[in-house]
């Protein structure tokens, strides 16, 4: 895969999201568009309740939106069958939530198979632990979720976004629940991600955590408000490593 | 994704709860025991009944006296005393009655035995010398009775093993004289031993010449003043016979008891094979009764299982959110959690078979009334319950797996 070239993998087009609870109606996305090249490494920000979860699980195909138009890698999500968004989400996504959701009866090793075990994938055991082996946790594969500390779970939780070699990796939060320095682990992963030529497109409210990435999306109250570069870009360092 | 991962992931998830899934099992296994138990002692209990009837001769035709009518109602059959010796001796014409091997008329009664300080009570059997090879009627001391006795209406006996154990234990009864019904009878020979499961309780009779029987034990009289019998065992020659010889002891009988034409018989004509059918078909009919029985409690066991399941899938919301959101599809979800409903009751298949197998080699141990129940537990019993408990697990299996597999995968994320 080579680095950043100007082919676009995200195509957002007056993209609307509207929740229906009980008769009432709440807009939490009311038009939003921009585009994310290939290779791109964007941080999402924004105040609570404005609408960035929203945004991750449409673009993660985990939702489907009420308006407008998404297209990944030229596809348009809105022509795909619940089948079609399974097999991109198992392929071409990988999703990293801030609360880890690792399944708490099988091991980490189990955990990282898990997206194979869909896709009927071969060398599933040796490319999982080549996963861990990818996040530093070749060691803990045989733990289990409630064995590891949110760290650790975080990047076994990465280490399943990673095993299906996907274009595009989505993290809502990934560093929520951590702090400074184990956040900081977590970011040069996804910088090593990124020189890879892997999409990374994180939500988080820290501008710290931002700084680690190219370009900053602004949300608030379910619209576009900003979009800018990252002017002094932080390269993380984990625990000594490159 | 594959069978033995889904049934892996299935043997996994159950022992995470192994009460909550034993309890649910339980259902199954006492349905498919019970099912298994009854079928098993049911077929037993057929077998015995066939091997029982089949055991009293072959080819055999039951002639009885037909029903008396008293004040307009209907008696039982054989409650007409219609049935006479002479009516016997015409059966064994061969020239009227080419399929007839053999006729031997019986009369039976009960009466007191009594020998020296010891008496009991035995089933009195009047029979003539043919009854011997018609009925297969074994004498293993002193010989059966003859022509000769029953014309003279010798007060002779044969006993059955249980009486003479009881009346003579330490000497030989040949030659002895003991008491029925106060009248002295000269024993001549001793039957041999049948065991509990015979038919009838031939260990515990008293065979006495029939004209013996008719005359001196117990007198009873047809409305035109013969003797009359109760049952004539008539032996066609041949099984391809038996209607042939059925027809011809009907057409002589008939005849005798000059019965009009169009008019109703006034006896009665059972072959062996019509006696197995309908004990048979008593059998049958108890045995569906209890198995139906026990197939509500696997109705109820099924249930169970669903409603298990459906907790189940309420409890790993948040894991099927997760599967899905790593790419698993309907079908994926659909079928991990039809195979864990299979899984659990196709173990409690498992479990039931080995119960009711339990049981009903249980059961066989058990004597009632000097008659062990058997039991025969056969392969295909075995291959239904299991089957039917696979057939279960899918059926109650499908509503909570779709459910599961229908869920949002966000929906599902957020659940806690
Ligand atoms: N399933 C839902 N049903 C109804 N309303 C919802 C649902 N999910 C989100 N909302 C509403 O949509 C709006 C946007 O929510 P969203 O979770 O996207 O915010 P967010 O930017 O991720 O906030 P935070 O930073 O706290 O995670 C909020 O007002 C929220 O109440
Ligand atoms: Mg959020």
């Amino acid at each position: 895969m080579e680095a950043a070239d100007a082919e676009t993998m995200i195509e957002v087009k007056d993209l609307r999201k509207v929740y229906k609870m009980e008769g009432i109606e709440v807009e939490a996305l009311k038009g939003v568009s921009f585009t994310i090249a290939d290779g791109e490494m964007v941080a999402i920000m924004g105040p609570s309740g404005s609408g960035k979860s929203t945004l991750m699980n449409l673009l993660g195909c985990l939702d489907r939106p009420s308006a407008g138009t998404y297209t990944i890698d030229n596809q348009d999500v809105a022509r795909l069958s619940e089948d079609q968004l399974a097999a991109i989400r198992n392929q071409k996504i990988g999703f990293v939530f801030q609360s880890y959701n690792l399944l708490s009866r099988t091991s980490a090793l189990e955990n990282v198979e898990l997206p194979l075990v869909y896709c009927g994938g071969n060398d599933r055991t040796k490319r999982a632990l080549e996963a861990l082996d990818r996040v530093g946790l070749r060691e803990r594969a045989k733990h289990h979720p409630n064995q590891l500390s949110g760290g650790e779970q975080q990047r076994v939780a990465i280490a399943r976004a990673l095993i299906n070699r996907p274009s595009l990796i989505l993290a809502d939060e990934p560093t929520g629940n951590l702090d400074t320095k184990t956040s900081e682990e977590v970011m040069a992963l996804f910088q090593g991600l990124g020189r890879e030529g892997i999409t990374v497109v994180l939500v988080t409210h820290e501008a710290d955590i931002a700084a680690f990435t190219q370009r900053v999306l602004l949300i608030r109250d379910g619209e576009l408000v900003g979009d800018r570069l990252v002017t002094e870009r932080r390269q993380a360092v984990s625990g000594g490593g490159p | 994704m594959n069978l033995w991962t889904n049934v892996g992931l299935a043997l996994k998830a159950l022992n995470s709860n192994k009460t909550r899934s034993f309890l649910t099992l339980l259902g199954i296994v006492i349905g498919i025991g019970a099912v298994i138990a009854v079928m098993s002692i049911g077929k037993g209990a057929q077998a015995a009944i066939t091997s029982q009837i089949e055991g009293i001769g072959t080819n055999l035709i039951f002639v009885r006296a037909g029903q008396a009518v008293q004040a307009g109602v209907r008696q039982e059959v054989g409650s007409a005393a219609t049935l006479t010796l002479d009516d016997a001796s015409a059966l064994a014409d061969f020239q009227l009655a080419p399929a007839v091997l053999a006729v031997a008329p019986e009369s039976q009664g009960f009466g007191q035995v009594a020998f020296g300080g010891t008496n009991t009570r035995a089933r009195l059997l009047g029979v003539t010398p043919a009854y011997e090879g018609v009925r297969g009627y074994t004498v293993v001391e002193g010989e059966f009775i003859v022509d000769q006795q029953v014309q003279g209406r010798s007060l002779v006996a044969v006993l059955g093993a249980n009486i003479a154990q009881t009346l003579f234990p330490e000497m030989n009864p040949i030659g002895q004289s003991l008491r029925i019904n106060q009248r002295p009878f000269r024993v001549v020979g001793v039957l041999k031993r049948l065991g509990g499961t015979g038919f009838g309780t031939q260990d515990d009779t008293v065979v006495v010449p029939i004209t013996t029987m008719l005359s001196r034990l117990q007198v009873s009289r047809t409305s035109q003043g013969a003797r009359n019998v109760q049952l004539v065992n008539v032996q066609a020659s041949d099984a391809d016979l038996l209607t042939a010889a059925k027809e011809q002891v009907s057409a002589i009988l008939r005849e005798r008891h000059r019965i009009a034409p169009g008019a109703e018989d006034d006896f009665n004509l059972t072959t062996q094979d019509d006696l197995v059918a309908a004990r048979t078909q008593v059998a049958n009919t108890l045995t569906i009764f209890l198995g139906a029985i026990a197939a509500v409690s696997l109705l109820v066991g099924g249930i169970g299982i669903m409603n298990i399941m459906l907790v189940s899938v309420a409890e790993r919301t948040r894991e099927i959110g997760i599967r899905k959101a790593v790419g698993a599809r309907r079908r994926h979800i659909l079928s991990q959690f039809l195979v864990e409903a299979v899984v659990l009751s196709a173990l409690g298949g498992c479990l039931g078979v080995a119960l009711g197998w339990g049981l009903a080699r249980g059961v066989s141990h058990i004597t009632l009334s000097g008659q062990r129940l058997p039991s025969v537990v056969s392969p295909d019993i075995v291959f239904l319950a299991v089957g039917v408990s696979l057939a279960i697990g899918l059926f109650f299996g499908i509503y909570p797996a779709s459910r599961a597999s229908r869920l949002d995968p966000i929906e599902a994320l957020r659940r806690e």
